[in-house]
């Protein structure tokens, strides 16, 4: 099938809409601004004035998060989010990329820059007066939640650290925040697997070109999530290697929205990196299963409340990180009903969607003050960045209170 | 292929049917994960519960819910009520009524039973005989309308105000229209974007202060279900208050409000109770081993997950939702678990009716089952709702009947098999949520 003909397989899951508007009514942004008119207008009602070599005709689906919820609760299988994504690339072909735009979705590149001046980079993301002036300039809100440079790199942790060899071997795709941002989380990661028998391949690895893909910039988005296949495909070698990633939105893109959104379900290397690769709760659910997770697991008396974000839900398997909490002894587990915390990625960075990003979430970070936990757990890291800006509440991933109740911050 | 995640009971679909079956036997006790392709029909309903709303062929009403599930099955052997009984059809809603009593919509209630069928106002000013209905909906009821004022919103385009009080006219019954704006910024609104501003305390004051200043002497207020989403309960008292008389919801076009409202209430019972419940999730191959499904499998992200449990409910629907398919050489398959057909027509037979609400020779289509709602051939897989033979639902008004009292009576029948202990429908209400929000 060639790239035309996959793009239109996607379209013709159009033909499938009933018009339910199942879609609209769980759209989180349709729900808090008028500027979104709902995945279901500009997506299988506008897709219908959309031809190829014209201009596009709905700006309005710029507004659209990307969220993906409409795709998962359609009942008759069309792919709102992913035609939604198609036709925000095609209007920023016709109409231009903002610099902010080209900037803000390349954390690789971010991460590099900012990584050996931590300190400064820091200082300069917390004063007032140069987010102001980045507003200005760039269009990126003053008040939007920006992760702090860790001033390490979580490959260079990794190429210091053997791993033993154990029972199975997984190959750990760690993502651009646990890279710069958040290092100790793939630190924990890797403890948690080790801890229960598994041995961790960290493969040279870059972006996975998620932020670029939601932003429309198709071409360079299809560099780097080929780029990092290519990175982790040559490890798969013996049939039970999995890939296993932490950062839940970049396991997504490699396993499902980079094949379909950019058109690349024939990159063979792609299609064999998607079905390996796991979600770090999925895998550890499976090995629980199967028998193989440890239950050495000492109490933890506090109580956390749990978001799963949309990505998560777009793997379509449920929450595991539920089951996982629940083996923790004495961990009172909330669980928050709330659909988005508006952030998407970096949707909630750019000024013109900074507020509507916080109506979204409005509703989930009041759940997370009043359910009266300590911590937010949650999958994926700006989700956390933007939960812990929205309610106050230190957010962490559900890995980390394994980690703890394993002991192995103490080891 | 990835691994399987297990339970004790795997129920596809997430309609009313699913999601019935999946509370009672997540509060008997039983691991219930349901597993749907996308979010159930529940939410494009009118909110209202019709159990038997006609028979077939006469123009009347019926008059008793309770009378036409026995004229039902005297003139269909074959029909779903057949295999239900009358008392499972009572049972159910005395369970729906206290489940939504218990829900998260404090204030939000049902009504009715078994005994007469209410005759509640549609948009087009018909009057539909229903078993049950929501609280804000019971003053439409046409015995108790005089002189009635039905107030349209010119946002919400798809409500004729002029037309539902003309029809109703027609019938006897003394209405007038009326429009009165809520204005949202946009030319057009649907129901959920206008309920979900009522929800707002200063938008519904000035809107009660707007229909006061229209609904002149009448006796009753007839407004399309916008009456707020999460505060349903306060905006309809409140706009009762302010007008001094009763206002009841007519249902839209979807989104239908009401409808959103009871998917809600039961997806937080689930919740509440202890269930999964995953969506995008669509079955596309499982695993046998003799009469017995061993696994399912979804099309998840990456390659299919599968489900693995003792018993499986099949609640997947009828060919509007996917779940059947006709094929252009006239074949029938049942796409889910590929089970066989029952009520399908002689070889040979016409295909199609002219008439379009007819009934089409396809109509009674389901997949086979046995006395015990058990799928012909799959003994540890057993079928509620829309699935199931034998029934017209849109000629009978009967739909939401079948659909809960099969996944009620699935739910006790499976949980036998399991070991588990559904609670008598006194108690079956949901237990106190672990999680937050509504």
């Amino acid at each position: 099938m060639s790239e035309l003909a996959e793009l239109a397989a996607l379209r013709g899951t159009l033909d499938h809409c009933v018009k339910c508007t199942i879609c609209e009514s769980a759209c989180p942004v349709a729900a808090a601004t008028p500027l979104f008119p709902g995945p279901k207008y500009a997506g299988p009602q506008a897709e219908r004035y959309r031809v190829a070599g014209q201009p596009s005709v709905d700006l309005s689906v710029d507004y659209c998060s990307g969220c993906g919820i409409c795709s998962q609760v359609c009942p008759q299988g069309v792919k709102i989010a992913e035609l939604n994504a198609q036709a925000r690339h095609a209007m920023k072909v016709q109409r231009g990329v903002p610099l902010r735009d080209r900037i803000i979705t390349r954390p690789e590149l971010l991460g590099r820059l900012g990584t050996p001046v931590a300190e400064i980079a820091n200082r300069a993301l917390g004063s007032r007066a140069l987010r102001a002036a980045g507003e200005r300039l760039l269009g990126v809100h003053r008040d939007a939640p920006a992760p702090r440079f860790a001033g390490r790199r979580f490959s260079a942790w990794a190429g210091a650290h053997q791993s033993p060899v154990g029972r199975r071997r997984v190959v750990y795709f760690h993502g651009c925040g646990t890279e710069y941002y958040e290092p100790w989380e793939g630190e924990r990661v890797v403890a948690v697997l080790e801890h229960n028998g598994v041995e961790v391949v960290v493969p040279k690895q870059g972006c996975c070109g998620l932020p670029l893909q939601s932003s429309g910039l198709f071409d360079d988005a299809r560099h780097s999530v080929l780029a990092l296949a290519r990175a982790l495909e040559p490890h798969l070698a013996d049939p039970a290697t999995v890939i296993v990633g932490n950062a839940t939105s970049c396991t997504l893109m490699l396993k499902r929205e980079a094949r379909e959104i950019l058109g690349l379900e024939q990159d063979p290397v792609l299609a064999r990196v998607a079905e390996r690769t796991y979600d770090i709760c999925e895998l550890l659910l499976e090995l629980h299963q199967a028998g193989e997770l440890k239950t050495d697991l000492r109490p933890l008396r506090e109580t956390v409340a749990y978001h799963a974000p949309c990505q998560q839900q777009g793997h379509g398997i449920g929450k595991p990180a539920l089951d996982l909490l629940a083996l923790i002894p004495g961990l009172k587990v909330r669980e928050l009903d709330a659909r988005c915390c508006g952030i998407a990625g970096t949707y909630g960075l750019k000024a013109e969607k900074y507020e509507i990003a916080m109506a979204v979430g409005a509703d989930l970070f009041a759940q997370a003050r009043d359910s009266r936990a300590a911590t937010v757990a949650c999958d994926s890291e700006t989700c956390r960045w933007q939960i812990t800006h929205g309610s106050g509440l230190p957010s962490s991933h559900p890995i980390d209170y394994l980690y703890r109740s394993y002991g192995l911050d103490e080891v | 292929m990835r691994g399987a995640l297990r339970s004790d009971v795997v129920v596809i679909g997430a309609g009313s049917a699913g999601l019935t079956a999946a509370i009672r036997l997540a509060q008997a006790g039983a691991q219930v994960t349901v597993i749907a392709k996308g979010s159930g029909s529940t939410q494009l309903a009118p909110g209202w519960i019709d159990v038997a709303g006609y028979m077939p062929g006469e123009r009347a009403p019926l008059a008793s819910p309770r009378r036409g599930i026995e004229r039902l099955v005297a003139r269909w052997p074959d029909h779903p009520y057949a295999l239900l009984g009358v008392q499972a059809v009572k049972d159910t809603l005395a369970w729906l009524l206290a489940t939504v009593a218990a829900g998260p919509l404090a204030g939000y209630t049902y009504s009715g039973g078994l005994d007469a069928n209410m005759r509640l106002v549609t948009a087009l000013g018909g009057l539909r005989p229903s078993a049950c209905a929501p609280v804000t909906f019971t003053a439409g009821e046409a015995a108790g309308l005089r002189r009635v004022a039905i107030v349209g919103v010119p946002a919400l385009r798809d409500f004729h105000p002029r037309l539902c009080a003309d029809n109703l006219l027609a019938a006897g019954i003394e209405a007038s229209a009326h429009s009165v704006a809520l204005d949202l910024g946009r030319a057009d609104a649907s129901a959920l974007a206008l309920a979900r501003a009522l929800d707002d305390t200063r938008a519904r004051r000035a809107f009660a202060a707007s229909l006061a200043a229209v609904v002149g002497a009448s006796d009753a207020v007839g407004l399309p279900a916008i009456l707020g989403l999460h505060e349903a309960p306060a905006v309809h008292s409140e706009l009762q208050e302010r007008l001094g008389r009763p206002v009841f919801e007519i249902p839209t076009l979807p989104p239908s409000v009401p409808g959103l409202r009871l998917y809600e209430i039961l997806r937080h019972a689930l919740r509440a109770a202890g269930g999964r419940l995953v969506l995008g999730a669509s079955v596309v191959s499982h695993e046998r081993s003799g009469e017995r499904v061993t696994r399912v499998d979804t099309a998840t992200a990456g390659s299919p997950s599968g489900y693995e449990a003792e018993q499986y409910v099949l609640a997947s629907g009828g060919f509007h939702s996917g779940a059947l398919e006709l094929d252009s050489h006239w074949q029938a398959r049942e796409a889910v678990l590929g089970l066989p057909l029952a009520g399908l027509p002689r070889e040979g037979a016409p295909r199609f009716v002219a008439d379009y609400f007819d009934e089409q020779p396809f109509s009674r289509v389901g997949v086979a089952v046995h006395a015990d709602l058990r799928a012909v051939g799959a003994a540890n897989v057993f079928v509620a709702g829309a699935s199931l033979p034998g029934a017209v639902p849109w000629r009978e008004a009967s739909g939401e009947g079948i659909a809960l009292a099969s996944g009620y009576r699935v739910a006790e029948l499976v949980a036998a098999e399991v070991g588990a202990t559904p609670a008598p429908q006194s108690s079956g209400a949901a237990a106190p949520a672990e999680g937050v929000g509504a």
